[in-house]
């Protein structure tokens, strides 16, 4: 076959029924990326004789004769294309998986499709954005700011540092490596929602070609442990095991083949015979805790944190402060009422996934697609009884998280299969398997019970919550636990009440997601303020501000906590709400809309913990180098959170340079050192926090070299411009350089956090809505979103976090819904059935931060990209009531649900 | 998406040279659902590309559309001015839940024989008439009008080996005047529900529902109706079992929306009706 690849001929001929996908991939163009492999997305999109299609779906073969345009050939020998650079200029990415394919289907757009981009870019998924970024690429706008002068960076809107090589194809992610005589594992997963394995006849699949190993239980170790990450292992139960002999949902692993290649895993799992016991299976979590259901973890005990296993309780709290029964009998208004928030999928456009290999010095090495790598280690090392310094893992870039990947749902299988071949392997799971068996959101039932007096100050505040966590308690407590906290702790209320229940069901896993379950209790527990505040005649907006906590105000959440470090750092909230009130109230354009469309207005709050409870640790190193520029060694992940760029803003602020001096090596344990991970958004509030004490060590270092050298005082010595100067005298960062190598000793800063004391986050976002009350069809009108982020830095990362999430969140208020039937499969594991946000899906939401300074975080800023989901779905519930007069409960808040109540109520 | 069990690919030219049918054969036109699920019943794909169909061909009394026409080149083609369906071909392209990527490569006669509720070729094809031209397996031809190929959700009348050749529109259909209805739930979703009137000659108006129901229904109706008279004539004809249900929306809401289009159409074709 004869064909070319970006002006190169090559001959290579593909299998029967490979894509072009894999074809170019498996030739090293790893630019061409694997969102869903099913046409939906588009992040394989590549130029097919100049025009632009979905690889993945186009037989390989049929690229003879033709000329393929991958990202890494779209800038030709002169650089980069024209696209490229507006992608950079207005820095249309985030965590840059869909980046390619985004490039490439922009440049190929003609004038009447970029006059709709709803249209044009529907088949270009961006998880991250929100997509006002990409707009503002099409219209040719530049976001970065340039020429930023030494010390001036941290404030500054300045680039991702990966974003040239994301934009030509070249940022590595998991998969974007040859490795030679790798092996590929392929999975295969449970039919039954319970089960007991009782054989597994392995012997046609190990004889069957190209196959090198077939794991099951029996081969696995058995320990117990929890996929989820968390700095304590005490905060999740052990009722997991790398395979098991009971499967508990549909797509539970049951064995892992390993072979030459993935056709030849796959077929071997084919040939693999299991036979079940099949056991009854509980699907419905309102039945969890009935009499005579089935249990699930029937082994378990308080001594492996499960908290009730007949009951199917994985954890479980309830707690009272003041009486909430007497306050509601005597409240002026009251307020009862049952939300349902459904499941949802983080959807990260790249799949778990990983390779992992011995070397020669007997080092495990796993490369993997995560937020943890370091507990990630300590779990391997744990399970596999290794000492914590022959395991290495390590992350390059990744292509979104949002909490799926604080989890470890595939290292643990690379692990057991890379120790028991002795062999490079490959695990890379594909968008069905990320749906059936990765993560989820956890569904919650929540009842509400609220009361006010006459002057609109809350009397009571009683929250119930049913949480589902599935067949593994990854997350339950933790989840449970945030969903109870800051969601009523945000209002001081002489008399609350909580009962928590996070139920295993036989179900896929809930684990960690964006927010945490506060957007979960939030929609029922801002419903509830804007149903007493109607019930008064109050605004909104009014009614928040009368009750909302103020520093010095105790933040409370029964039953007490044990943790005591959460401090009003900063406080931003009453900025918040004046800034949406205000946004909201000034003139837009007037929509041109029938009377059948109703409109309405809706606010919601959200109050954030800014690290998450218990210790969250980072230690950060920085060096100045022989160039006199600097390496900065981090342990947190890039997965489009931006901290990348901000740690070096950190560092550059705070040695007197400028940012392109900063190099960063970051997740990596063989960096050495500690860090918890990327996760409740501690990515800058902690591990930055770490980078700027190492920095300020370094600076100081520097300052009494300096000093020293001059004999003068190190109090008159500052850094400026990249050097230490005293007075008149300076001594450059290359002079220092060359001092540290003369006396044989670099200079160099350590530093670290421990994620306490904490403080407090602030969002708050408010709707416009158009309702059609004769289609149910909503649009939003205007959206607006402040937060509270203490000294911004880096306005334009910041802004684009608040729009990513507002996005993501309203894929969940509108559309995204995973369906499981009653017998428990998940019914839609693609794109093309669980609505992603596209282009056309997302409006414009104007961004406001509040002006603040953090006197805990690092220089001033607070952590900013968790939060702004959380009260979206609030909000837009809110905007809906207001609009039609009805409360609706269950998001997603779709056409065909929203139409039967309006129906009845309009005609 | 790689299909592995695919261990060869038949490259037929004509009629004669297809490959006698066999368990776990599949016809190959775009590939662009074929490529986009696990399949792994099939070993062989018999490639349709060589046979080399001219993609849309015009004659005196037909539009005839190879099933292998791919929807950018029927979304291309250039109606001839007296061909008042022409925006519908547009329309119908845009109703596709797939974007302008994969028009590039999905077929006309791909999108039939999925028989999807949502296919929007179905839509477009069904309410001008189309005629399938069907080669059996066996030998020689069947044809059947596109209404009654699609018979049920993912449903058709092709038997095991049967290949669609080619859609056949009446130049007639062409010529009518049409409005056309879609509603999803999302902006550019995939169809809950779509509907196109047209207006022949005579005055007859024709309304054709498909993404609401199972399959395409046609309604007829010889003198122009009122309102209440297609309301009548919808809830008669489309009873609730044929209504779809699935996550692109509950079927009483379909039937709704379908009632809410229809009277739309009407609305908007009583003013080309002949006074």
């Amino acid at each position: 076959m004869s064909f070319e690849v970006n002006g190169k001929p090559y001959s290579q001929a593909p299998r029967a029924g490979q894509c072009l996908r894999t074809f170019l991939r498996e030739l090293g163009h790893f630019g061409v990326k694997k969102g869903c492999d099913a046409g939906d997305c588009g992040a394989c999109t590549v130029l097919l004789d100049g025009e632009p299609v979905h690889s993945c779906l186009i037989p390989a073969f049929r690229a003879e004769g033709h000329a393929v345009t991958t990202i890494e050939g779209l800038g030709g020998d002169s650089g980069a294309h024209p696209m490229q650079q507006a992608f950079l200029d207005a820095q249309g990415f985030q965590c840059g998986f869909c980046t390619a394919g985004m490039i490439l289907t922009c440049a190929s757009l003609n004038q009447a499709q970029r006059t709709d981009l709803g249209v044009a870019l529907k088949g270009n998924i961006c998880r991250c954005t929100g997509y006002r970024s990409i707009e503002d690429v099409l219209l040719g706008k530049t976001n970065v700011e340039e020429n930023v002068e030494a010390g001036a960076a941290f404030g500054r809107s300045l680039p991702a540092p990966a974003g040239p090589d994301v934009v030509r194809g070249k940022a590595r992610y998991t998969f974007d490596t040859q490795i030679d005589g790798l092996l590929h594992i392929k999975l295969l997963r449970s039919p039954h929602a319970h089960a007991r394995i009782i054989a597994i006849d392995k012997s046609e699949a190990l004889s069957a070609p190209g196959v090198h190993a077939v794991l099951t239980h029996e081969d696995a170790p058995t320990i117990l442990m929890s996929t989820a990450r968390h700095e304590k292992d005490w905060m999740d139960p052990e009722d997991t095991r790398i395979l098991d002999d009971v499967v508990r949902f549909i797509g539970q692993k049951v064995a892992a083949v390993v072979a030459d290649t993935e056709a030849a895993a796959e077929d071997a799992c084919r040939r693999l015979k299991v036979s079940y016991e099949i056991f009854p299976a509980l699907i419905d979590p309102e039945q969890a805790m009935a009499p005579g259901a089935p249990v699930i973890h029937p082994d378990r005990t308080t001594a492996n944190r499960v908290a009730d296993a007949p009951r199917n309780l994985a954890a479980e709290t309830h707690g009272e402060f003041g009486d909430v029964a007497a306050a509601l009998a005597t409240s002026a208004v009251t307020f009862e009422g049952t939300f349902h928030s459904h499941r949802v999928q983080h959807a990260a456009l790249e799949t778990h996934g990983g390779l992992a290999w011995l070397d020669a010095s007997g080092v495990l090495n796993v490369r993997t697609s995560t937020q943890v790598p370091f507990l990630t280690r300590r779990a391997l090392s744990d399970i596999f009884e290794l000492p914590v310094d022959k395991v290495r893992v390590f992350c390059e870039r990744v292509g979104g998280g949002f909490g799926g990947k604080q989890e470890m749902f595939v290292e643990d299988i690379l692990a057991l299969a890379a120790l028991k071949t002795g062999r490079p392997v490959k695990l890379e799971l594909t968008r069905e398997e990320q749906f059936i068996a990765t993560s989820t959101r956890h569904p919650m039932r929540v009842h509400i019970k609220a009361g006010a007096d006459a002057d609109g100050r809350l009397t009571a505040l009683q929250l119930d919550v049913l949480s589902n966590t599935g067949a593994y308690g990854n997350h339950a407590g933790p989840v449970m636990f945030h969903s109870l906290a800051e969601s009523i702790a945000v209002y001081n209320c002489p008399n609350k009440r909580v009962d928590g229940y996070a139920v295993y069901t036989n179900t896929v896993p809930a684990g960690a997601f964006r927010g945490y379950g506060l957007p979960q209790t939030l929609i029922a527990v801002e419903a509830a303020i804007d149903e007493l505040a109607r019930q008064l005649g109050i605004s909104p907006y009014e009614m928040r501000r009368r009750n909302v906590v103020k520093p010095g105000d105790p933040m409370l959440s029964p039953p007490p906590s044990e943790f005591h470090d959460v401090l009003y750092g900063s406080y931003g909230l009453d900025q918040c709400l004046d800034l949406v009130e205000c946004a909201m109230l000034a003139d837009g354009p007037q929509p041109d809309l029938s009377p059948e469309w109703l409109i309405g207005d809706g606010v919601a709050l959200t109050m954030i913990d800014t690290v998450p409870p218990a210790g969250h640790l980072a230690d950060a190193m920085v060096a100045l180098n022989d160039d006199a520029g600097f390496d900065l060694t981090v342990g947190t992940a890039e997965f489009g959170n931006g901290t990348s760029t901000v740690h070096r803003q950190i560092a550059a602020t705070t040695l007197a340079t400028t940012v392109d001096r900063i190099h960063l090596r970051q997740s990596d344990t063989a960096h050495g050192g500690h860090d918890t991970g990327a996760y409740g958004s501690a990515g800058m509030f902690v591990a930055g926090k770490a980078t700027h004490a190492a920095a300020m060590q370094l600076a100081t270092e520097l300052k009494a070299a300096a000093a020293s050298a001059w004999l003068c005082d190190v109090g008159s010595c500052t850094l400026e411009g990249e050097a230490v100067v005293s007075g008149v005298r300076r001594m450059s960062f290359v002079e220092l350089a060359k001092l540290a190598r003369e006396r044989g000793q670099p200079f160099a800063g350590t530093g670290n956090s421990s994620g306490t004391p904490r403080s407090v986050g602030f969002n708050v976002q408010g709707f416009r809505v158009a309702v059609n009350k004769g289609t149910g069809e909503l649009r939003i009108l205007r959206s607006v979103h402040a937060a509270d982020a203490g000294v911004v830095a880096n306005p334009m990362q910041c802004r684009g976090q608040v729009e990513g999430g507002v996005a993501q969140a309203l894929g969940a208020a509108l559309y995204e819904e995973m369906v499981i039937d009653a017998d428990g499969r998940v019914t839609n594991p693609k794109f093309r059935e669980y609505h992603l946000p596209s282009f056309a899906d997302v409006p414009r939401t104007e961004v406001f931060f509040a002006e603040t300074s953090d006197t805990i975080g690092p220089l001033g800023a607070k952590s900013m990209s968790e939060s702004p989901y959380n009260p979206v779905a609030a909000a837009l519930g809110n905007a809906i009531a207001d609009a039609t007069g009805i409360r609706f409960t269950a998001p997603p808040f779709k056409p065909d649900r929203l139409f039967p109540a309006l129906h009845d109520k309009f005609g | 998406m790689d299909l592995n069990t695919i261990t060869t690919v038949a490259h037929p030219q004509t009629r004669a040279q297809l490959p006698v049918w066999a368990p776990g054969d599949a016809w190959l036109a775009g590939g662009t659902w074929l490529f986009s699920e696990p399949q792994v019943h099939l070993t062989r794909l018999v490639d349709l590309a060589d046979l080399k169909w001219p993609a849309l061909t015009v004659t005196d009394s037909h539009f005839s559309i190879a099933a292998t026409c791919t929807v950018a080149q029927l979304d291309g083609f250039v109606c001839p001015p007296d061909w008042f369906a022409a925006p519908l071909i547009n329309q119908c392209c845009r109703a596709f839940l797939a974007s302008f990527k994969i028009w590039k490569t999905a077929t006309v006669g791909g999108n039939l024989c999925m028989s999807l509720p949502a296919g929007p070729m179905i839509s477009l094809t069904s309410a001008l008439d189309g005629l399938c031209t069907i080669w059996k397996a066996g030998g020689g031809e069947q044809t059947v009008p596109v209404a009654d190929f699609v018979t049920g959700n993912q449903r058709n009348r092709l038997g095991t080996g049967d290949l669609l050749r080619q859609i056949d529109i009446p130049i007639a259909a062409m010529k009518r005047r049409t409005a056309f209805r879609q509603i999803s739930l999302a902006p550019v979703g995939r169809s809950a529900a779509l509907l196109i009137g047209s207006l022949d000659s005579d005055g007859t108006l024709t309304l054709t529902v498909t993404a609401s129901t199972v399959r395409p229904i046609q309604l007829s109706f010889p003198k122009f109706p009122d309102a209440n008279a297609l309301r009548d004539a919808i809830e008669q004809h489309i009873t609730d079992e044929l209504y779809h249900t699935d996550i692109h929306g509950k079927p009483f809401w379909r039937k709704h929306m379908t009632l809410r289009l229809a009277e739309e159409v009407r609305d908007e074709l009583l003013s080309a009706t002949p006074s």
